[in-house]
């Protein structure tokens, strides 16, 4: 008998335990944020690990509890790289979903495809991508009102390629790029920044995305006797370069490659060829080597772990854009909520010093990158592994 | 580092261009196979040199087969796969015209670029050079032993064509079925025969040239389309079904690609190629080697 009520009690008292505890779950509404990124196609390689990294903070936020009590619920499309897909998918999460902020998407061109449409809505919008110009109105001169991004510009690698350099007593220089959209962009930001570090370029050579040798263009190089070679592109060709440069034997000459060489693959690829090879890369791709004293290295480092622990594939410093760009989101949304104009505006006048994946962030009505060239760090291949440059 | 003379750069440039050039004749040698006896233009023959790279790979550097094994075994698979791609694509189709069986071999091509992406995914991968990495200086020009594999792999296909279309009774039926099918199957030759080792053929030769130039450049998924348009080009300088002329185009085009890159201008590379492919059309429309009366017979 004693023990039937015992029993009755503790069922009654489980209930209203249940019932204390799941109220601390439910959520009261949601914010809604949208994202664009090229999941799949050419330029998956930039979207995977962006839409990968953006469901695991939206999951580790709401099981935290959530945005001041309310759900934070991620819509994500795929733009498969295609700028159309891009608009389409971006004014359906504006005017359908009616999110309070877009982050993505992945690609330059996919983004500047979208600028006009965030303008229009006044939607605020993170881009994940690197061109300049989709924070850069050219009629006006100043920032779009209600676009951001996160990545680095090739800019500020250039930046801080040319300053290492210049650190070294390099003054006479090399360049050599792929003949895609990055190579010819790079190139030009080579060439235009030149003079203001008091650097002459020897040579200016190029190759198409799917060459299968540059000795010929390495040959002309050597010719020139440079003090350094810089070479800017993606993909394979990047690796083939590097070999040709050692086989030629050319390792006397210092390499320096672009912030797209930010994959231990491609030191891999190189066979070894990759010893000694400088290169900018954000803190993202290099957590483990950022000194303990860095601002970055907490973030980074859980980054890494939660990304790899979850995903169970190495990390990518592409993820880390979106990283950014969503956290960026969740801090304006718990400051100001889920009103559009009070975003931006929290967006542009409340992130400053922001420590992100890639830098140190501090927006504001001029500047809707945020970052300076000291978000890159120069690297350089040693044992076949990153290690920080002098 | 030794400052290099200019006939050091101009050695360093034929080398690579002859290199280069090499694979672009054997893609363009693979063409004329098919080309001759069936008068199409196989699409997908970028992608038996992409696949005989991949596959290589897997036998050489993941399954670790020693390489007199990993090599015969990668051929073996692509010329399958190029049987393959004459029993499901090719002969399957009814009332072929030499438009449809091209369009077939297109399809082909995006099924096997798909296939292999799936399979390897995006990656480029690498493999071990055959006899090291230790390159051979010569009047300052720097040559890696790989070069050797690769031109000499040229000279071997080459020779072994030539034997087998001038000494063998099988050679000699394709090489009729080339001239003129109807009397060639007037007089016994089984014509669709000859056309499934004609894609056994040219998928061998692809898959040869894959394997010998993945240690240069890597290898990855879609790397084929580009070797194709090369190889194609080649095969129109040398005359299309010209073996000789395909070798020759092959070697001229890598030479002009590789001087043009060094000497002017290496952003007009690809451009200086395709210049001198119009030259030659604009005063020989059939090819170096080609011939006006051959082409006039042919239905494309």
């Amino acid at each position: 008998m004693i023990l039937k009520r015992i029993s009755i009690f503790l069922t009654i008292g489980l209930f209203c335990l249940g019932l204390t505890v799941s109220p601390a779950l439910a959520f009261k509404g949601a914010y809604k944020v949208g994202a664009v990124f090229s999941v799949t196609g050419r330029a998956s390689f930039l979207g995977d690990p962006e839409k990968k990294t953006a469901e695991m903070i939206a999951e580790q936020i709401n099981k935290a509890g959530g945005i001041n009590g309310k759900k934070l619920e991620l819509i994500v499309y795929d733009t498969e790289g295609d700028a159309t897909k891009a608009n389409l998918e971006v004014k359906k999460l504006i005017t359908q979903d009616k999110v309070s902020a877009v982050i993505g998407p992945s690609l330059s061109g996919t983004s500047l495809a979208v600028v006009p449409l965030a303008e229009k809505y006044k939607t605020p919008l993170i881009s994940c991508a690197a061109s300049y110009k989709i924070v850069h109105n050219d009629k006006t001169g100043k920032p779009y009102k209600w676009v951001f991004k996160t990545p680095q510009t090739d800019t500020m690698a250039v930046e801080a390629i040319y300053t290492h350099m210049k650190k070294h007593g390099i003054s006479k220089i090399a360049i050599i790029s792929g003949t895609t959209g990055f190579g010819a962009s790079g190139r030009g930001e080579l060439i235009r920044l030149a003079p203001k570090y008091g650097i002459t370029i020897v040579a200016d050579e190029k190759y198409g995305p799917k060459d299968t040798d540059m000795t010929a263009q390495l040959t002309k190089i050597k010719g020139t006797s440079p003090q350094a070679i810089v070479n800017w592109s993606i993909g394979p060709t990047q690796v083939t370069v590097l070999r040709n440069w050692r086989d030629l034997g050319m390792s006397d000459i210092p390499f320096y490659q672009s912030h797209g060489f930010g994959s231990r693959k491609n030191i891999e690829l190189a066979a070894g060829a990759a010893e000694g090879v400088y290169a900018p890369l954000g803190g993202c791709n290099i957590a483990e080597l950022l000194p303990a004293d860095n601002p970055q290295k907490k973030v980074t480092m859980k980054y890494l772990k939660d990304y790899m622990a979850k995903y169970h594939e190495p990390l990518s410093s592409f993820g880390g854009h979106a990283w950014d760009a969503l956290e960026m989101v969740a801090k304006a949304l718990t400051h100001v909520g889920g009103d559009r104009a009070k975003i931006r505006n929290y967006l542009e006048n409340h992130i400053k010093g922001f420590v992100g994946q890639h830098g140190v962030f501090t927006y504001s009505a001029t500047d809707h990158n945020g970052l300076t060239k000291d978000a890159f760090k120069m690297v350089v291949v040693k044992n076949g592994d990153w290690a920080l440059a002098n | 580092m030794e400052k290099i003379t200019l006939a050091g750069q101009i050695f360093q440039y034929l080398i690579t261009g002859l290199t280069v050039g090499s694979i672009y004749a054997m893609v363009a040698v693979g063409f004329n196979i098919i080309y001759n006896v069936t008068e199409i233009i196989n699409f997908a023959q970028g992608e038996f040199v992409m696949l005989g790279g991949l596959i290589m790979v897997f036998f050489y550097a993941v399954v670790k087969l020693p390489l007199v094994v990993a090599f015969p075994a990668t051929v073996l698979l692509v010329t399958l796969v190029g049987i393959l791609l004459d029993r499901l694509a090719i002969r399957p189709i009814r009332q072929p015209t030499v438009l449809t069986l091209i369009i077939a071999t297109i399809a082909a091509s995006i099924l096997i670029k798909g296939a292999a992406m799936l399979i390897w995914g995006k990656d480029p991968y690498d493999l071990p050079a055959f006899s090291g990495r230790n390159a051979i200086t010569v009047f300052g020009a720097v040559i890696q032993p790989q070069y050797f594999w690769v031109i000499g792999f040229l000279i071997i296909v080459v020779i072994a064509l030539s034997i087998f279309f001038d000494r063998t009774i099988v050679g000699k039926a394709m090489s009729a079925c080339a001239d003129n099918p109807d009397a060639a199957s007037l007089v016994g030759i089984n014509v669709q025969q000859m056309i499934l080792l004609s894609f056994a053929l040219s998928a061998a030769i692809g898959a040869v040239a894959g394997i010998t130039v993945t240690p240069i450049s890597l290898m990855e998924y879609d790397r084929g389309a580009m070797l194709a348009v090369k190889g194609f080009g080649a095969a129109i300088l040398g005359g299309l079904g010209s073996f000789p002329g395909a070798v020759l185009g092959g070697l001229i085009m890598g030479t002009i690609e590789s001087m043009g890159a060094g000497l002017i201008s290496s952003g007009y590379k690809d451009a200086f190629a395709l210049i001198v492919l119009l030259v030659v059309l604009f005063f020989k429309p059939s090819g170096i080697m080609g011939s006006i009366e051959i082409s006039r017979i042919k239905r494309f």
